[in-house]
């Protein structure tokens, strides 16, 4: 049950980040932050399907993470959601194109091994 | 410069709004039931406590501070670098409400900054068309 539930904590949490990020980035970058210029393209993320999706996808991992609390140790659930990282880092290289580095590759290794550290 | 301080925005309201709403949310009492009906209610009156409220209001400021982030950077750049959360969390455990911080979390703490500075050095943007 507990895997399950981990399952759905870390495939929320990262579908959520790649449906958010597929939204935001349907228009140009964010160069102009007066209120209203930042209002509108924001506006405009929020029509799109793919981020009301995320929210959900949100959602699931934050309900998903309250039920493995209740079965698991939080020594457990946090460092074991620091899998995301690694996951969100190679989607982002194969969904978004992004291009990651060794470099890159070592500090979001290095981040999940901390992460995982610091709440053991 | 405009990336690094969407950045520090994020970590600092998510880390801000997850300390109140788990502050307000022990005022609050625990949730007595899972049904639809009562988890509502739950949430009016959890509302209703001013911790709860602000730190829903920072987590939608996190939010969207987070999308605009990602419409300059990449997500393999922003995941990383904004894990300093986790550190100020244990500092302001430390600092502010005296907790004791195992050696553990200590090297732990070293670990993500050590992980979060080789990244930090790697190019914000790699996808054309971005801001860097």
């Amino acid at each position: 049950m507990r895997f399950f539930l981990l399952a759905l904590v870390v495939g929320g949490a990262v579908v959520g980040d790649l449906l958010k990020t597929l939204a935001i980035r349907q228009h140009a970058a964010v160069e102009d932050f007066r209120p209203g210029a930042l209002g509108r393209r924001l506006g405009l993320a929020f029509r799109t399907r793919r981020l009301w999706l995320s929210l959900a996808a949100y959602a699931l991992s934050f309900f998903a993470f309250l039920g493995l609390l209740s079965v698991a140790e939080v020594s457990f659930a946090v460092p074991a959601t620091a899998a995301s990282y690694a996951i969100e880092t190679a989607l982002a290289k194969w969904i978004l194109g992004e291009t990651v580095s060794r470099q890159r590759w070592a500090g979001a290794g290095v981040v999940a091994a901390g992460v995982a550290l610091i709440s053991v | 410069m405009k990336t690094t301080i969407c950045l520090l925005v994020v970590v600092a309201t998510n880390t801000a709004g997850n300390l109140l709403l788990g502050y307000g949310m022990r005022q609050v009492g625990s949730i007595a039931s899972w049904s639809p009906l009562e988890l509502a209610v739950s949430a009016v009156r959890a509302m209703a406590n001013p911790y709860v409220a602000g730190g829903v209001a920072l987590l939608i400021v996190f939010f969207l501070a987070h999308m605009i982030a990602l419409s300059r950077a990449d997500l393999s750049y922003v995941l990383p670098v904004t894990s300093g959360g986790y550190i100020l969390v244990a500092l302001l455990g430390w600092g502010l409400l005296g907790e004791t911080v195992r050696p553990a979390r200590w090297i732990g703490i070293a670990v993500i900054v050590a992980g979060m500075t080789l990244v930090a050095r790697t190019p914000a943007s790699t996808v054309a068309g971005r801001a860097r």
